[in-house]
């Protein structure tokens, strides 16, 4: 158990692999988590303003939410391979996979939260002289923040687990190390990557609590005795 | 419209469909080790997520498990499985690594469908001098079962979808006929093995469904007798 030997005997934690390896584990994980911002706020820009037709004109809700849960039953992996002719071996195209995956998630939360916002908050803003703009910036969207910030830290969370498929095309962040170490049996590579990967889950979803607790503070008193 | 064409001949040539490597194998790899992992991750959290929603504690504890099993990347468990002595324990690395990514969905709907039954029913079950026990099995399951369902079968879609990923590591199942299109360049290939997993997900889901809407009936007539 001698450190300076662990790359050879094998071992599954390793710090001479953490030392040497370092400039390696930190490249994949900022690729991670570029891939994974990108794709997440991409879903967001697309999802709300799908939610709000859907709102607006309901007939588009059966079309749209049946074909994002369409898209939720291709596999990971066959909808990497099958954009690959699109976008060739390419960061977007693991980032449209992930963005398509997203979608059905936020979507229905966008939706949900929008649902939950009381008729008399939103006649009361009425009565007031809101028009449909004000009313849906400064009523409606803060009181489904709840709900959407729930599928934004679920969409987070997912995509990142989901990001390691990408290796397929070489572009999984830490998914690549996986891969990579795979063939050679390196047990110190395949743990350190995966262990990095629930660490930054889990890093992000904390970090959206906190961010959904400083966007809502009228809700912290509500949420307390549910979270203790 | 020429690659859904070849996908649909690549899919309706016999000699794909037989031998070692042929779909009807892989289907059933693909089939067994689903339904091994969905049926062993029920057993754990549906319990579980009952009991704790009976009790009406834990929840904090049940939605921060699926939090963190969400956030474990089934292709990680896989690959922590392959450079292990595990490696060769047949299907047990694919069926574990399902098993973990089944369990939150499956516990949180679990949970969450007995906190959302009707507070005043079981108040008014109680004041029937009704027993936890009875409380449990004649009021609050029939209530909270069209949640618990959802759960059951989205699970049962992610499964089939995620067990794709077994291939990434050279584990069986459909995916391998994803991977090895994707090896030969061959796009229809790889159509026809995404059309097989997402057809197998929607027929698992209109089964469970339909078994669903089969088994509601005498529980709805029950509660209402007593």
């Amino acid at each position: 158990m001698s450190t300076p030997n662990c790359l050879v005997t094998n071992d599954w934690i390793c710090g001479e692999y953490l030392r040497t390896r370092s400039e390696e584990l930190t490249e994949a994980t900022l690729q991670h988590v570029g891939i994974t911002v990108v794709s997440v706020l991409l879903a967001l820009l697309v999802a709300v303003p799908l939610a709000l037709l859907v709102r607006a004109k309901p007939r588009f809700a059966g079309p749209v939410l049946g074909l994002t849960t369409l898209l939720y039953t291709v596999p990971s992996l066959a909808m990497f391979s099958l954009l690959l002719p699109v976008f060739g071996l390419s960061a977007a195209l693991v980032v449209t996979g992930l963005v398509l995956y997203a979608l059905t998630i936020l979507v229905r939360n966008t939706l949900a939260g929008l649902d939950a916002v009381p008729a008399e908050t939103r006649e009361a803003a009425r009565g007031m002289g809101y028009g449909s703009w004000r009313l849906l910036w400064q009523v409606e969207l803060p009181l489904a923040l709840p709900v959407l910030m729930a599928g934004i830290r679920m969409a987070t969370v997912s995509t990142i687990a989901l990001t390691t498929v990408g290796s397929v095309v070489g572009r999984g962040g830490l998914g690549n190390l996986i891969e990579d170490a795979l063939p050679t049996f390196f047990k110190a590579q395949v743990l350190a990557a995966s262990v990095l990967c629930v660490l930054l889950a889990v890093t992000a979803d904390l970090l959206l609590l906190g961010l959904q607790r400083l966007l809502t503070p009228w809700a912290r008193i509500r949420t307390a005795p549910g979270g203790a | 419209m020429g690659i859904v064409t070849d996908a649909w001949a690549w899919l309706t040539t016999g000699a794909h469909w037989t031998g070692e490597e042929g779909i009807g194998q892989r289907l059933a790899e693909h089939v067994y080790v689903s339904g091994a992992a969905l049926l062993i991750a029920a057993a754990i959290a549906l319990p579980l997520g009952l009991w704790l929603g009976h009790l009406g504690r834990g929840g904090a504890l049940a939605v921060n498990v699926s939090n963190v099993g969400r956030a474990v990347p089934v292709f990680a468990v896989l690959a922590l499985f392959m450079v292990s002595p595990l490696r060769n324990a047949g299907y047990v690395p694919t069926v574990v690594a399902l098993v973990l990514f089944a369990i939150p969905p499956l516990l949180t709907n679990a949970y969450v469908g007995m906190r959302e039954v009707d507070r005043a029913a079981v108040r008014a079950a109680r004041g029937m001098g009704m027993t936890g026990g009875q409380l449990f099995l004649r009021v609050e399951l029939p209530l909270a079962r069209p949640v618990v369902m959802t759960g059951v079968r989205s699970a049962a879609v992610q499964v089939i979808a995620t067990a794709t990923v077994a291939a990434m590591v050279g584990q069986g199942g459909l995916g391998r006929i994803i991977t090895a299109g994707f090896a030969l360049y061959d796009t229809a290939q790889v159509v026809a093995g995404a059309v097989l997993v997402a057809l197998l997900a929607l027929l698992v889901e209109a089964v469970l469904a339909g078994a669903d809407r089969l088994l509601s009936g005498p529980a709805r007539a029950r509660g209402m007798k007593t």
